[in-house]
């Protein structure tokens, strides 16, 4: 592990990877690191509230959007998040949020600004091509709040390119939803379940070892099917794939 | 939890013959958009000036849509006005009496579906032959459209097959060429002796009173043509300012809905026949139709209002992909109806519409003039909590998950129950959860769930010293 002699970032752990993925998050500390990059991690994280804000739920959305922008408006710097869809959470909706709260309004629009997702933040702002990685056959899932909401496009895809020894195979009818969509999942099951299968399909026509996303929400999503149907969880991470895990 | 949408869907996803339907159309209008878009010079600033034509349009459409009024009657035109469905009903019926028709014939119209206007026009005894191919079909099988530019992708060739043996004793194996000269033959008569002709319109110029018609089928010509008559429906947010404002949107329309450069026939209709015309109607009756619009020019869902009826939402959407239109048992399916229909009636009759999208976003990356679908799905949704429609079970667990949330022991403690939880239910040798309960049994019914970590990252980091 070199010795930070970059910028000191802020670790986003999103509930989602504090809870059932901690190793995601470990392998984003270990990369960023070896980027010469120092990370601190805020304690008391809980959610950024993208759950309750996706269901129509404002106050509740508000109640943990008021705790995150408390808990990170007191460091500076940049804010790393390993999921495309809560970085965009922040980056995008929580100033909106605020509109008729000035001082929420003030920290959220500071906050939103310093926030990237992980993939973005190697390759656009610490301008990292190669952070190492296991060579294997991947397919990448561009997932959809990274692409359409964030913009974020060919980073991951850069990272996957230049671990030696990889090969990325291009994924079929890529732009597909997996069928995620945080609530619609429970609320539409049997739709969710039909995008899930098609981009499951996909993924094996791929020809692939393992399918690496930016997003754990619909890694769960994905590999859940995987294992209801006796197949192995195929589904990684970007952190995991570049730390060797 | 089963709502209505996800039971019509489950039944949707086992139609095998709907399921082969909408993957064949669907891969052909996604391909042809894209290959059409791109083929545009400067396809991209195209969508943004049709965009800042539709976003100038509505900001002042109430002088618009006088100056169309006043263009249009200088043409020798009628202009009604209809608040809502029932008044362009009674509108058109009225000229049907004071002209004494009896028989109408009607292009495709979305508008009209809106409003019921066969409905109205035969209970006061008219009849109506529908002309547009796949709305004629629509009509004979009783059946509803499932696409607001493609009215029966839900059908196969030998559903057609099928129908046109009984109704026009044509050979049960017929091919498509044969089907298509068979109905050709049946509506024929039908444009000679009709004395009025219905249609929808695209746009409504405001300099020309023209009302545009983009049609790839003549019957929409033949309707405006020949009989005596001609009367046009059109929404009073398709008002579009200029000639050149039209070529514009005519452009981003056709290479969006169906690949072409241009429809097969785009008509202008800029009044009745002159005296030196050889064709034409004596007649022109336009019916602006608010029926919503103005409510909905009014609110944050103002937006929706820009579309321009191309279907590319539907195309590219995941949703709309796998359960096709008539899942949404409501006029307008896909993106575009999830939000329009609640727009225009509120969200009493169509709670459960904005909820039905994963908020992927490619209805937006599709839309000709880049309609924001999902923020307004985000605005519909939370009207929807507002509004009490949200089932008490995710009310009460959203609340315990935000309280638990601002309370970090409290979340703590919440994981420790649901790893307790995850050790009681059927699980995988992994330790996948096969079975959650409740309402959360969705996620269950095509997956497993991860088991909770034993220490969360937040522990162990703190546990560290660094």
């Amino acid at each position: 592990m070199s010795a930070p002699s970059g910028p000191t970032v802020q670790l986003f752990i999103t509930c989602l990877v504090d809870h059932l993925y901690p190793d995601i998050a470990e392998a984003v500390v270990t990369v960023l690191e070896g980027e010469g990059v120092a990370v601190e991690v805020a304690a008391g994280q809980t959610c950024c509230g993208q759950p309750a804000f996706n269901g129509g739920f404002l106050a509740e959305a508000r109640q943990m959007a008021r705790r995150f922008l408390d808990i990170f408006a007191a460091s500076e710097g940049p804010i790393v998040c390993p999921s495309g869809s809560c970085a965009s959470m922040v980056a995008h909706h929580y100033p909106g949020l605020f509109a008729a709260e000035a001082d929420y309004l003030a920290k959220a629009t500071l906050v939103a600004a310093r926030t990237h997702e992980f993939s973005q933040f190697l390759v656009e702002e610490l301008e990292v091509e190669s952070a190492g990685g296991l060579p294997g056959r991947y397919t990448y899932h561009p997932t959809c709040h990274l692409t359409r909401d964030l913009g974020v496009r060919g980073c991951a895809e850069t990272l996957l390119d230049h671990i030696p020894g990889a090969e990325r195979l291009p994924l079929p009818e890529a732009d597909a939803c997996c069928g995620f969509g945080g609530l619609f999942a429970v609320k539409l099951p049997a739709v969710s379940a039909a995008m899930m299968q098609r981009k499951l399909d996909n993924v094996i026509a791929s020809g692939a070892e393992a399918c690496v996303v930016c997003d754990a929400s619909c890694m769960t999503h994905l590999n859940g099917g995987l294992i209801a149907a006796g197949k192995p969880p195929l589904v990684k991470h970007l952190a995991e794939v570049l730390a060797g895990q | 939890m089963n709502t209505g949408f996800n039971q019509r869907a489950e039944i949707a996803l086992h139609n095998d013959s709907l399921q082969q339907a909408l993957r064949h159309t669907q891969g052909k209008f996604v391909n042809e958009r894209i290959r059409a878009m791109g083929s545009l010079p400067h396809g991209e600033a195209l969508r943004d000036h049709a965009r800042t034509i539709r976003a100038n349009t509505l900001a002042r459409l109430d002088e618009y849509l006088l100056a169309f009024e006043a263009s249009a009657r200088a043409n020798g035109s009628h202009v009604h006005w209809a608040r809502d469905g029932a008044e362009a009903g009674a509108i058109v019926c009225q000229i049907a009496l004071e002209n004494g028709v009896q028989r109408i014939v009607k292009g495709k119209s979305m508008l009209s579906e809106e409003v019921g206007l066969n409905h109205a026009l035969e209970t006061a005894g008219l009849t109506v032959l529908e002309t547009d191919l796949g709305e004629y079909i629509i009509q004979i099988s009783h059946d509803r459209p499932s696409h607001i530019i493609a009215p029966i992708i839900h059908k196969t060739k030998d559903e057609v097959a099928a129908l046109f043996h009984q109704h026009l004793g044509t050979p049960p194996d017929a091919d498509i060429p044969t089907l298509t000269a068979a109905a050709r033959s049946a509506l024929r008569q039908g444009f000679l002796q009709a004395e009025m002709g219905i249609t929808g319109a695209n746009f409504g110029v405001s300099d020309t009173g023209s009302i545009v018609l983009v049609t790839n089928e003549g019957n929409g010509r033949f309707c405006t043509s020949t009989p005596a008559i001609h009367v046009a429906l059109i929404g009073i947010e398709r008002i579009v300012p200029t000639l050149a404002d039209l070529g514009v949107l005519l452009q981003v329309l056709a290479a969006s809905a169906t690949g072409q450069a241009l429809s097969a026939y785009t008509s202008l209709v800029s009044g009745p026949r002159r005296s030196r015309d050889e064709d034409g109607p004596d007649q022109v009756h336009i019916v602006l139709v608010d029926n919503g619009r103005t409510a909905a020019l009014a609110s944050e869902l103002a937006e929706i209002l820009y579309c321009i009826r191309c279907g590319a939402c539907l195309n590219v959407c995941p949703v709309y992909q796998n359960v096709g239109g008539h899942t949404y048992n409501a006029v307008y399916p896909g993106p575009l109806g999830i939000v329009v229909n609640p727009a225009l009636d509120g969200l009493g009759p169509w709670n459960e519409l904005p909820q039905a999208s994963s908020l992927c976003g490619a209805c937006t990356e599709a839309c000709p003039v880049r309609i924001d679908i999902p923020r307004m799905l985000l605005k519909l949704r939370a009207d929807a909590v507002e509004q009490g429609f949200a089932p008490a079970w995710l009310r009460t667990g959203i609340r315990l998950y935000a309280w638990a949330a601002i309370h970090p022991r409290l979340f703590r403690l919440g994981g420790r129950f649901a790893r307790l939880g995850q050790r009681l239910a059927p699980r995988t040798a992994s330790g996948w959860t096969k079975k959650l309960p409740g309402p959360l049994a969705g996620w269950t019914q095509a997956r497993a769930f991860p088991p909770l970590a034993a220490e969360s990252f937040s522990q162990r980091w703190q546990k560290r010293a660094r």
